[in-house]
């Protein structure tokens, strides 16, 4: 599922290391106890009681009976569709945009296996970048007084800013897509390439000899190689795009907005009635989430107990 | 002809990589710069007098927040993931798998709705708009990237080593220090880098739970984007940058040709 086992595998490897049998309840769980309470108490802790926060009748100085009023509120606003159906359409084009630029990185990447401490050297740099960083160079670049209308007025392809297509603040979260997309090929590219890596080419060899096109050996020998990792990539990615705050706050446009500047502009509104409502929005995005985690987990096993070759 | 292709594959990667960049230093450069000149009318350093000279003291001042703040968490998510860690990767044992889930749903769970549902908890207890309280909304998903580092790190690690110093006469503490600490610390760099890193790019839970109180450079940056100075904006992303690049050049010979893959 996570991207760091595979990477770390090999900081400290010995031929001799294997799993063992286990010391014993007691001492086992002294040492993941710790870790597992904090993630219990504040992740689970964090949840529970946002889930307590939106069902809560107010007044807020004491929870009195719980309610649905803040979820049907949510979900019985109009604002609330506008706002999940962009969200959900930003993530999917981000994920599969970055997705597909991503193979053809990694297949082409691959061949160049002696320069791979450079790209991977490069590729660090977007991950190390915070996505707020990231959000204000894009509204630099794309905005209409941006480099690249300075370009286009330059080359005389455009006549003045007003011409310069809306590519921040805009209806089709271009801006967004853009800012998701540079952030997450790195990621996603290095997540095939480590499979490509150390997959042969015997394989390739084999489809050749049976003369399988270009096209046919990448759709039944590469696809299916690097498919797992890839699905667990994009997963990360959908979920990651899907309730992150900072990249849309700043270059997504006033409404409809994406989910997580919704969630947060109705908690951390004046009124105070809002904020169950904001909290609640949380919630489903944290429920969306986890449906999608679940269920493509389901999916995948049960495509691989039919046999299909992902 | 395949290598003409390779060509411009690598220069548009690196253009790509590049281009927001150069855009950024090129505006906190700037002193006067109209549209639509391709480049700045007058060059100077107004932006970056702004940084460290006239809000020099705030913006210092966030800079170690910041810093304490992700160094903070980055020793308590190593301290308690190590022993997590050392028994994921070293023992077979009942429930591994449901763990595994419980540890992976914090790095998957945007922690926007876990930091509003702490914050109420966080008030009555006294920890919200405390340093204590930002350390711990990020612990909730710096721990767990890090226990996945270590899983790793101790699933390669050969404990026989330990028997023979103990064999030795070694005591406990002797062993820890002397033979898994040493034999593992590449691994435990790595973990602190993700959990640093992690840390440092928070925005939205800082505040959350900071309040605008615990000012770290993110929220500071955010203040500064509303006021419109761009060359500011400008020099205060690259103020921001640069930390989380040296840290990455720190710890990139602990990294060896691994990657960070999966930092958010």
């Amino acid at each position: 599922m996570l991207p760091v086992n595979t990477y770390t595998k090999s900081l400290t490897t010995d031929t001799d290391a294997r799993t063992r049998e286990s010391p014993g309840f007691m001492s086992t769980s002294l040492l993941v106890g710790p870790a597992l309470a904090v993630v219990v108490v504040l992740f689970g802790g964090g949840l529970a009681l946002g889930l307590i926060q939106s069902l809560a009748q107010l007044p807020a100085a004491g929870i009195n009976a719980l309610t649905f009023e803040h979820f049907a509120n949510v979900l019985s606003d109009p604002d609330f569709l506008n706002s999940l159906m962009l969200t959900l359409y930003i993530s999917a084009t981000s994920t599969a945009i970055a997705a597909a630029l991503s193979i053809i990185l990694a297949l082409v990447l691959v061949s160049l296996l002696e320069k791979y401490r450079l790209v991977h050297f490069i590729f660090q740099i977007p991950l190390t970048v915070p996505h707020l960083v990231i959000a204000v160079a894009v509204v630099f670049m794309l905005s209409p007084t941006g480099f690249f209308s300075r370009l286009a007025i330059k080359f005389g392809l455009i006549a003045s800013s007003a011409a310069f297509p809306l590519l921040i603040n805009d209806r089709w979260g271009v801006g967004i897509i853009m800012a998701y997309v540079w952030k997450e090929i790195p990621f996603i590219t290095l997540m095939i390439l480590a499979v490509l890596r150390h997959t042969g080419v015997e394989l390739l060899e084999v489809g050749r000899t049976l003369k399988a096109g270009p096209w046919q050996r990448f759709r039944y020998i590469t696809l299916p190689t690097i498919s797992p990792s890839l699905g667990a990539a994009c997963l990360i990615v959908f979920a990651y795009t899907f309730g992150a705050f900072e990249i849309p706050f700043i270059l997504g446009q006033t409404y409809p907005m994406m989910l997580p500047v919704w969630a947060y502009k109705n908690y951390s509104d004046v009124d105070l009635l809002a904020r169950p409502e904001g909290i609640a929005t949380g919630i489903i995005i944290a429920g969306v989430i986890i449906v999608a985690i679940v269920l493509s987990q389901t999916l995948i096993q049960a495509a691989r107990r039919r046999g299909v070759g992902l | 002809m395949r290598s003409l292709k390779r060509n411009i594959i690598s220069t548009a990667v690196i253009t790509t990589v590049a281009l927001p960049f150069a855009v950024l230093i090129t505006w906190s450069f700037s002193n006067r710069w109209f549209y639509p000149e391709l480049w700045p009318r007058q060059w100077g350093l107004r932006a970056w007098d702004y940084v460290f000279g006239t809000a020099g003291y705030q913006i210092i001042a966030a800079l170690v927040q910041s810093m304490l703040v992700a160094l903070a968490t980055a020793l308590i998510s190593v301290a308690i993931g190590v022993p997590a860690g050392r028994a994921l990767g070293l023992y077979d044992f009942r429930g591994k798998d449901l763990i595994s889930v419980i540890l992976t749903l914090p790095v998957i769970v945007p922690p926007l709705c876990v930091a509003m549902g702490l914050h109420f908890w966080f008030i009555k207890m006294g920890l919200a708009s405390t340093f204590a309280g930002v350390v711990l909304v990020h612990l909730t998903f710096c721990l767990p990237y890090s226990v996945f580092v270590l899983w790793g790190v101790f699933s390669n690690y050969n404990p026989d080593y330990e028997a023979q110093a103990r064999s030795l006469g070694a005591t406990a503490w002797k062993v820890i220090a002397r033979v898994m600490l040493p034999l593992t610390f590449p691994g435990i760099m790595v973990a602190a880098l993700f959990s640093f890193l992690l840390s440092w790019s928070q925005y939205l839970s800082t505040l959350i739970i900071g309040g605008g109180r615990v000012t770290t450079l993110p929220v500071l940056l955010f203040a500064l984007m509303g006021s419109g100075d761009r060359p500011v904006a400008a020099a205060v992303s690259i103020v921001f940058v640069v930390p989380a690049f040296v840290a990455l050049l720190f710890s990139a010979r602990y990294l060896g040709g691994r990657s960070i893959a999966g930092i958010r």
